[in-house]
């Protein structure tokens, strides 16, 4: 012990309170994750449907309203089952706040899971032609917030590894969104017509991959938290699935049924993983005070030394 | 409070003097028994007298208490004063200085305030005094508050008892019972009939003030300037700017060592101060993902 320190000093780096947390770790549980990935199928399918309708693919165009319908109607669920207090679930629009990413998404997520499900009832019906287009008009309009709403909810926190990442996580989620729907769509779809499908899902986990490594880089000692415990071993498991299903969509997806399946598969698995990473890289990030403080303790002297604003 | 028009009263809040606490907890007594919040499970944690640990959903006042080997004035280690609880010999013999600082931590009804900006409820909102309340007849429990908190104050208190107390009642009590998010609430309602908060009134010493927040920074400052030409170790304020990252604190401090010390953050900043340039990036990239997947159809339907 040194004669000047402290008693609860953690290292040398820095000073704490017996090492205690100074955020709290996020109260959410599993339902999170699994929404973080079904919202962003849900959002992408959207843009999908609405496109493959506009250029005339009805094929991949009925598959995406399927897929978004499904996604979009199973989000709500797992939303509300994780409120501490699930029958008050209405409560969410009382207000309209854009101070708050989480009362804007329960907008978005109300007005595209309505639209989108109605779409699809309205389709398999074969009825109310003009009802069903405004349905899918406005399911493909909330479609891309739906898709990327998400990053700002996370980023929009005191939790350091979501806050500091707050230029990199709508991006991230929304290539992610892009890959779990085209990977889905491709899937279910004919090679014929799923062209754009295993094309989106290709080119997001290409731009995912390089978001990662760009957001792991900008963050610096904050971000090493993707690289401990669980947030590692999902982070490594994204990684791995994520490539190794586009790569298999790439080169064998439009001649073999069974390797746009299996690509696809491999695409959404490395999806999951990827919001669990980031989910559980809050918690860990939350439960050290290491970095809580010691950004907010270089910001200071950047401060007192000018560099900084 | 503007939003509250003739029925707006002066901004209320705490001055937390930590130079003369005594670590007597009776705060954490008085706000459990006036507030009946639930017990936190009556366990020793060997740190110092810190039973209570954090600031929680069912801790609105917590004590903390810091052991350390540095002098609680300038100068030669002395042992005149409350926080010097004796003198320990080195290997060589040379007396060794020990302070021993207590501090009541209570949630800093933040100017900007991290909580009430992301509930989407409406369930946290500002009261006609300036300060951060959560209406428990309308929170949900969504959690969004307790990690946009920058100092881990609001918490959900999902179990009204540990599973272990009551395993057949559970899927009775269990979600029913609570779920929802509990936080100091600067005792509203004592405050409605013209009562001070139950930790300020029961604070033996008066480290605990109550008061209107400008004529409380008034106090602070003139406290801290005695402490500082009495030459005590390190005194400082601790959310009295209202230049700081949350606009300053309703319940603000004076700290004898740094934020970090006593488990604070050193620049807390409210999350909502870079949501602009957050929904930016967040519809650029909604646009990008529009444009990329309409980029796919490109290349045709197969």
């Amino acid at each position: 012990m040194t004669s000047n320190g402290s008693i609860t000093q953690v290292g040398t780096e820095m000073q704490s309170y017996y090492g205690k947390p100074i955020v709290k770790e996020p109260v959410w549980k599993a339902e999170i994750p699994f929404y973080l990935f079904t919202g962003g199928v849900a959002g992408g399918a959207s843009v999908l449907h609405g496109l493959a309708r506009l250029t005339g693919n009805h094929r991949l165009a009925r598959s995406s309203l399927y897929i978004g319908a499904v996604a979009d109607a199973v989000s709500p669920v797992l939303l509300v089952s994780d409120l501490g207090r699930p029958e008050r679930f209405l409560n969410m629009l009382r207000v309209f706040k854009v101070t708050s990413p989480m009362s804007v998404g329960s907008w978005i997520l109300f007005v595209s899971s309505g639209a989108s499900t109605t779409a699809a009832t309205l389709e398999l019906l074969g009825a109310l032609r003009p009802a069903r287009w405004l349905a899918e008009a406005l399911s493909f309009v909330t479609g891309p917030p739906l898709a990327t709403y998400t990053g700002a909810l996370l980023a929009n926190t005191a939790i350091p590894v979501w806050s500091e990442a707050r230029d990199e996580l709508p991006w991230l989620f929304g290539a992610s969104a892009a890959a779990s729907a085209g990977a889905t769509a491709a899937m279910v779809t004919p090679a014929a017509a799923a062209g754009p499908a295993r094309r989106a899902a290709v080119a997001g986990v290409a731009a995912e991959l390089g978001l990662v490594r760009l957001m792991r880089r900008r963050l610096g000692f904050v971000g090493e938290v993707y690289e401990l415990g669980e947030a590692g071993r999902y982070a490594r498991v994204s990684r791995v699935c994520a490539a190794a299903g586009a790569g298999l969509l790439a080169l064998r997806g439009r001649r073999s049924r069974p390797a746009a399946v299996v690509g696809g598969a491999l695409v959404l698995a490395g999806e999951v993983a990827l919001r669990w990473s980031v989910f559980k890289a809050g918690f860990q990030s939350a439960r050290d005070p290491r970095y809580t403080v010691l950004p907010q303790r270089k910001r200071l002297e950047e401060r007192a030394t000018g560099r900084g604003r | 409070m503007s939003a509250y028009g003739a029925e707006a009263k002066p901004r209320m809040g705490f001055f937390t003097d930590t130079s003369v606490c005594i670590g007597c907890k009776a705060c954490e007594v008085a706000c459990k028994e006036w507030n009946l919040i639930p017990d936190d499970g009556f366990e020793w944690s060997g740190e110092s007298y810190d039973n209570t640990g954090e600031l929680s959903a069912n801790t609105w006042r917590h004590v903390t208490f810091i052991e350390q080997h540095k002098s609680l004035k300038n100068g030669a280690p002395t042992a005149d004063a409350l926080h010097v609880d004796g003198e320990v010999a080195t290997a060589d013999g040379s007396p060794e200085p020990l302070r021993w600082l207590m501090e009541s931590d209570v949630c800093k009804h933040c100017t900007h305030a991290g909580c009430l900006d992301a509930c989407p409820t409406g369930a946290l909102f500002r009261t006609e005094f300036g300060t951060v309340v959560v209406q428990e007849d309308v929170c949900n429990g969504c959690g969004y508050c307790v990690p946009a908190c920058p100092f881990g104050v609001i918490d959900r208190r999902d179990l009204p008892r540990s599973p272990e107390d009551a395993p057949l009642a559970l899927p009775l009590l269990g979600r029913k019972e609570d779920g929802r998010v509990w936080k100091c609430t600067l005792c509203y309602d004592r405050l409605k009939g013209g009562h001070e908060p139950a930790c300020a009134k029961a604070c033996p010493t008066d480290s605990i003030q109550f008061g209107e927040v400008d004529e409380l920074r008034e106090r602070a400052r003139r406290r801290l300037a005695k402490l500082e030409t009495e030459g005590w170790n390190g005194p400082r304020l601790y959310g009295d700017d209202p230049d700081d990252g949350v606009g300053g604190f309703g319940a603000f401090f004076l700290l004898l060592d740094e934020p970090e010390v006593y488990g604070l953050p050193p620049d807390p900043v409210v999350p909502t101060r870079h949501l602009p340039r957050l929904w930016r990036s967040t519809a650029l990239a909604a646009g990008a993902v529009l444009v990329g997947i309409a980029a796919t159809f490109l290349g045709g339907a197969e």
